[in-house]
């Protein structure tokens, strides 16, 4: 439908009042080289296109009279036609799709989404500006508005309920048959349409209905809207006229014009569908046109003859191409097909990451190609502001970050007004992205800092477009909230917050309300609570408005949930502002404020319920009082007052709520649940709860109305019930609960066993198994073994509940066992892998128990099992398999180990080459563990096979199997000795892949540290002699690892490493300096104070010319040496090199001295102190030091 | 550049946390003001050397102690002039 949008573009333009601005850049890439590009447009007056269809939008419907046409139509419509193109019903287009699920707008709530409900306010008076007051409305003006909107919304819904009642006024029916020429109407001698074009049809038309009244009382709300005849009303009066299909949308703020005039001045540049384009008509026909009309013999080519002169001259026609063939393909055709072309390269702005359509209407500005030359500073401004916000937003990372410099930088220049403006539309638009939404947000807070109290006007401003931010599903995104409203009220001062943000208090919309409560407790936050408390006081009592009070409670609810504890100095003060509103006469106050106390208590516990001693009587006759949702909210606030209290009070006041709590069990209300739960939990948990309280009265309830399948289906009450109930063991026993429950194991229903299984496991695991007769323990192993062996899904629930049980019952489980392990052997030959996997698995959680119970002839009956199934292909069961055989070497030793180790280890090495992470885990830690304990099982030569496979390992992604090959090379040389095992590792550092060397480095670090390093250090130092880079530097490398490795043993070889350190120094590459300084570092720190100073001076001699490095690696090793040497040899030797450069006249050489000397200062200041150079001056002298006796 | 901007803002925090460190733009006068306060709360801060310096002053402790600290304040003079 190209056409047709570029028909309406164009339309849009005759209502633009720039045309000629809007086509200069229409021939651009033509004849700008040629002609001057600024010239006045030849065209103008001229249709410069033809649209493709037949007629355009506005002649669409010009036949029709009420909706029939008079002449004869025998094709669809276009309405039909077009049918799925736009609205409801597209199609969808998969490019915009992806696009848009990235979008914040897209996963937001309807909730979330009211956001864009509100608009931007205007500018508002800042009373504490020098000169008074300045342009923009006060607090009265704002405050009379929202009166204003409230009266007006009461009246909305008095007439809303009126002709929802079906009351006698005179409705405003819609007449079906109207000569409405944009609207569909029915035609009536047609085929009817499709129904589901039908159902939309008439939701649009009652849609409209619904909103012809609140059309007027928009249109009176003036505020909005500038003084009549601005551009922006002419844009608004000539809405209407278009088409209502048209998608095109609006930049969604009045009160900031600025970028509406670039989105207009964009969307009327047209797009030129091949052949469209007349000038090329009218061109004379070219050298090449000529060639290709006449044959290339036959003819001659004069030369025009002296003094000619063409009369035509060609004059704003663009040439052809050079090289033109004829018929070209039409590409700029297909661009369109695809959807308008964008532009990445914006004047003035460099290539871009991206550039939205939406962008257009903010950033349009920038391509209309104006002459900057002549214009005011202030348009220069807003495009400089435009161009850096666009860089921001749409630029590479080093743009982005150079482009929110200059912005913070000239922030104070460009002004709050220039900025805001720019920067808040592009927040409030429907398809922005996470990533951008992130820095604008940035943009926001860097220029909060810079302007300071410079933002008072434009505070409410922000908060429209920040507010949102505390109610996103991203946590990120609400700290990013919280921080720029902590910000804002830091700047603009808690004074002029209160005076912004009271008119939104009672504002009639709930959505505004919720988040200016948020945006306040953030104030409190910033400001201090002390210093809102006053405030608050009086917004929880107002008089006046329900909603006033509903939001103050609201503020309070809030500010515990973001400070926690930190609440504690306030919270009398905090609970004495909304204790009325506990019998406040609206339901939702009340609920809010019991809210509002649970928040607190919970925030305050297990301190404070001194500050809660007023509330409790109406908080309790309060609960008694209330029904339903009301109820609920009462009861939470009762559960978390309870555990602040004392034994005593918590006895009498749980006795006194029970009731009520078990009255509610039976509720089939969800939260309602949650609530009661919840209480359950926490009552139990207090002191002044007994066992024998809670055995008679609660838990015969509780489990006849938690303890059923249904709860089991349900995520969140499948949570609860588990967590309520482990809390109910907690005081009243073991037995008493798994006694209950113990036989919903072998229920039929699996969620449900898998419920008990969890719940058993927790208790189990808490409170241990000691509690459990003989007869409950039957029935325990019994039930496990059912829950393990019925699994239709494999859950790692069933079998962490299963090896709990056996764990806690220990020797008690003897009995069970021979069965257990016949149906784990059953089960380990399962067609099913992960069947197997839970099989190996179980395997290795119960050895430690069955070793216990002297069932080692068991064990190595499951060994020999295990190790026939070593040729597992599945290598998730084959990691569980070698973790369970490790298991079982652990317990059985390696001596008793069937089968024995020098058949068990031959099989491994093979394995070792597997690439599955938790395969290599396994037999890694499988392998190290003999190679530990028990290397004289294995010949030297199966060992050297495993030092080859290790190397590779040495490559592995997972941090845990690097570090076990490392261990294992060094066990493994303490077994057959360092020799081979650094032969091996030295060849290895002349491979390629970089971490392969550093582990082999780090490796022979651990090989050097285990065997001694006299034993390495030799073969290390004649190796540096390789001339060959990566092993020079591997080396040294390793040296560093082996001097951190050993630490003060490094005395004895400082002097004979000394001459391989010169030279590295002194080497031509940088990072063989830079690691032969980690190399002096290591030694440096390892010798601190064991006399090896000269060796020391003469190392720091070498480095400190290295002190000019620029490269950041470089210089961090070097300074870092020079630390290390500091301590070694004392600071004030190095601070005798220091002072040479302080002061130099080069600021090249001042500033890496000044780095070291800051280095010195932060570590050891005091001891530079009687190292600080004697001045001569009278003043500068250190008289003090000069004292004798 | 990048670099340069987090070594600027590193060098920022370092200087608020410890006021004595400095920078290639450290004055003469800066410098030596923090020489001879770190020097003179040093002398504070180690009792002994307190001591020695208050026989060889020949008066209590504390009066050098306060000596001392008043020291602190402008320790090597008035600031010098700014040019402009």
């Amino acid at each position: 439908m190209a056409g047709t949008q570029a028909g309406k573009k164009f339309k849009a333009s005759g209502s633009s009042d720039q045309p000629a601005s809007s086509k200069a850049s229409l021939s651009e890439a033509f004849d700008k080289n040629l002609y001057d590009g600024n010239g006045t447009d030849k065209f103008a007056g001229y249709e410069t296109s033809i649209a493709v269809r037949d007629e355009d939008d506005d002649m669409e419907d010009v036949g029709e009279i009420n909706g029939r046409r008079l002449v004869g139509q025998y094709t669809a419509t276009a309405a039909q036609l077009n049918e799925y193109a736009h609205g409801d019903t597209a199609e969808a287009d998969i490019l915009m799709s992806r696009e848009e699920s990235a979008q914040i707008a897209s996963r937001e709530t309807d909730y979330q989404k009211r956001r864009f409900d509100r608009r931007l306010s205007p500018q508002r008076a800042d009373p504490f500006a020098e000169n008074g007051e300045d342009e923009g409305m006060s607090y009265k003006d704002i405050m009379k508005e929202r009166e204003i909107e409230r009266e007006e919304a009461r009246i909305q819904k008095v007439i809303a309920d009126r002709e929802a009642k079906g009351g006698n006024e005179v409705l405003d029916h819609q007449p079906t048959l109207k000569d409405a020429k944009d609207d569909d109407a029915v035609n009536g001698d047609k085929t009817p349409p499709a129904p589901p074009r039908k159902r939309r049809r008439w939701d649009v038309v009652e849609e409209s209905s619904k909103e012809d009244p609140k059309a007027e009382p928009n249109a009176k709300k003036s505020r909005w809207s500038p003084t009549a005849g601005s551009p922006t009303t002419e844009v608004e009066a000539a809405a209407p006229a278009r088409s209502r299909w048209d998608t095109t949308v609006l930049a969604p703020s009045v009160a900031t014009p600025a970028p509406e005039g670039g989105m207009v001045a964009r969307s009327a540049m047209p797009n030129f569908a091949f052949g469209t384009d007349m000038s090329s008509r009218n061109a004379p026909l070219s050298d090449e046109q000529l060639d290709l009309m006449f044959p290339a013999t036959g003819y001659k080519v004069l030369d025009p003859p002296p003094g000619y002169e063409p009369i035509r001259k060609a004059i704003g026609v663009p040439q052809l191409p050079t090289g033109y063939q004829g018929f070209l393909l039409p590409e700029e055709n297909n661009s369109n097909m695809m959807g308008t072309k964008l532009p990445t390269d914006i004047p003035g702005v460099g290539d871009l990451q991206f550039f939205k359509t939406e962008d257009m209407k903010y950033f349009g500005k920038l391509v209309d190609g104006a002459d900057e030359t002549d214009m005011t500073v202030d348009e220069l401004k807003e495009r400089k502001i435009m161009r850096l916000l666009l860089k921001v937003k749409n630029g590479t990372p080093p743009m982005r970050k150079t482009a929110l410099r200059q912005l913070t930088d000239n922030a104070r220049q460009f002004g709050p007004g220039p900025l805001f403006n720019q920067i808040l539309p592009l927040l409030m638009e429907r398809s922005l992205e996470d990533q951008e939404r992130h820095l604008l947000v940035k943009v926001i807070d860097r220029v909060l800092y810079k302007l300071d109290d410079l933002v008072r006007p434009y505070v409410h401003k922000i908060l429209v477009v920040i507010e949102p931010l505390l109610i996103d599903q991203d946590y990120y995104a609400r700290v990013e909230g919280r921080e720029i409203i902590s910000n804002l009220s830091k700047a603009a001062g808690l004074a002029h917050m209160i005076g912004v943000m009271r008119p939104d208090l009672d504002h009639q919309d709930e959505y505004v309300r919720n988040t200016t409560a948020r945006a306040f407790a953030v104030v409190a936050s910033a400001l201090g609570i002390p210093a809102l408390v006053p405030f608050l006081r009086a917004v929880c009592r107002s008089k006046k408005s329900w909603h006033a009070r509903h939001t103050g409670v609201k503020v309070i609810q809030q500010i515990p949930i973001l400070m926690g504890c930190a609440i504690l100095p306030h919270l009398k003060g905090l609970v004495e502002c909304i204790e009325e509103n506990l019998n406040d006469e609206q339901p939702k106050v009340r609920m809010v404020t019991a809210l509002a106390l649970a928040a607190l208590a919970e925030a305050a516990s297990p301190y404070g319920i001194e500050s809660f001693d007023d509330i409790l009587n109406p908080l309790w006759t309060g609960a008694r009082r209330q029904r339903g949702k009301a109820l609920a909210s009462f009861l939470k606030a009762v559960g978390y007052v309870i555990p602040l209290m004392d034994e005593e009070y918590s006895n009498y006041y749980t006795s006194q709520i029970m009731e009520i709590v078990i009255r509610e069990f039976q509720s089939p209300d969800e939260e309602m649940k949650k609530v009661v739960l919840k209480v359950v939990s926490q009552c139990s948990g207090t002191a002044g709860v007994t066992p024998v309280y809670l055995k008679d009265n609660v838990l015969n309830e509780f489990f006849k109305h938690f303890w059923v399948r249904r709860m089991a289906l349900d995520k969140r009450n499948y949570r609860q019930v588990v967590d309520t109930t482990v809390d109910l063991a907690q005081k009243s026993g073991v037995s008493e609960i798994v006694g209950r429950i113990v036989l919903n194991m072998k229920d039929e229903n699996e969620a449900y066993r898998k419920m008990t299984v969890e719940t058993v496991d927790k208790i189990i695991s808490t409170l241990g198994a000691h509690d459990i007769d003989e007869r409950l323990e039957e029935q325990l192993i019994d039930g496990v073994l059912v829950a393990f062996q019925d699994q239709s899904v494999e859950d790692p629930i069933v079998i962490d509940g299963f090896a709990t049980v056996v764990n806690a019952l220990g020797e008690r489980a003897k009995t069970y066992l021979p069965q257990i392990v016949a149906i784990v052997l059953a089960r380990l030959n399962n067609k099913s892998a992960t069947v197997r996997q839970q099989a190996a698995d179980l395997i290795s959680r119960i050895t430690f128990v069955m070793s216990k119970c002297d069932e080692d002839p068991q064990l190595i009956k499951l060994a020999q099992a295990l190790y026939e199934y070593l040729g597992e292909e599945y290598p998730d069961v084959l990691g569980s398999i070698l973790g369970a055989l490790r298991a079982i070497v652990t317990v059985v030793g390696l001596q008793a180990m069937q089968p024995p180790i020098k058949d068990l280890l031959p099989r491994l090495t093979p394995i070792l080459k597997n690439r599955h992470e938790k395969v290599q885990e396994n037999t890694i830690d499988l392998v190290g563990r003999i190679a530990d304990r028990g290397a004289d099982y294995v010949n030297p030569r199966e060992w050297m096979r495993i030092c080859f496979e290790l190397l590779d390992m040495l490559k592995a992604h997972k941090k845990g199997i690097r570090r076990a090959a490392n261990n294992t090379f060094g066990y493994i040389a303490k077994a057959i000795g360092p020799q081979d095992v650094l032969a091996t590792l030295l060849n290895n550092l002349r491979v390629q892949e970089r971490q392969s060397r550093v582990c082999t480095a780090v490796a022979i670090g651990i090989v050097a540290e285990t065997c001694a390093p006299f034993t390495v250090l030799p073969a290390l130092m004649n190796e540096y002699r390789v001339p060959e880079l990566n092993v020079q530097n591997g080396v040294l490398k390793s040296l560093s690892f082996m001097f951190e490795y050993i630490g003060e043993m490094a005395k004895d070889y400082v002097y004979a490493i000394t001459p391989l350190l010169e030279d590295a120094l002194i080497d031509r590459d940088q990072v063989h300096r830079q690691t032969a300084a980690s190399v002096v570092k290591h030694v440096a720190l390892g010798c601190v104070g064991l006399d090896c100073e000269d060796a020391m001076i003469h190392l720091l001699n070498l480095l400190w010319p290295n002190l000019f490095e620029t490269s950041p690696h470089v210089i961090d090793r070097i300074i870092e040496a020079i630390d290390g040497i500091r301590n070694a040899v004392g600071t004030p030797v190095v601070m005798n090199y220091v002072w040479a450069g302080l002061f130099h006249p080069a600021r090249k050489v001042r500033q890496p001295y000044w780095r070291i000397y800051n280095d010195a200062y932060v570590q050891s200041a005091d001891a530079i102190v009687p190292a600080y150079p004697a001045f001569e001056d009278d003043e500068l002298k250190r008289h003090e030091l000069e004292i004798f006796i | 550049m990048a670099d340069k901007l987090r070594a600027q803002q590193q060098l920022e925090s370092l200087q608020a946390r410890y006021i004595g460190t400095g920078n290639s733009d450290t004055t003469k006068f800066e410098w030596t003001s923090n020489i001879a306060r770190d020097s003179l709360s040093s002398y504070i801060g180690h009792p002994p050397m307190l001591q020695y310096m208050s026989i060889g002053l020949g008066q209590s402790r504390e009066r050098t102690r306060v000596q001392f600290l008043e020291r602190m304040i402008q320790p090597v003079g008035k600031p010098p002039e700014t040019q402009n």
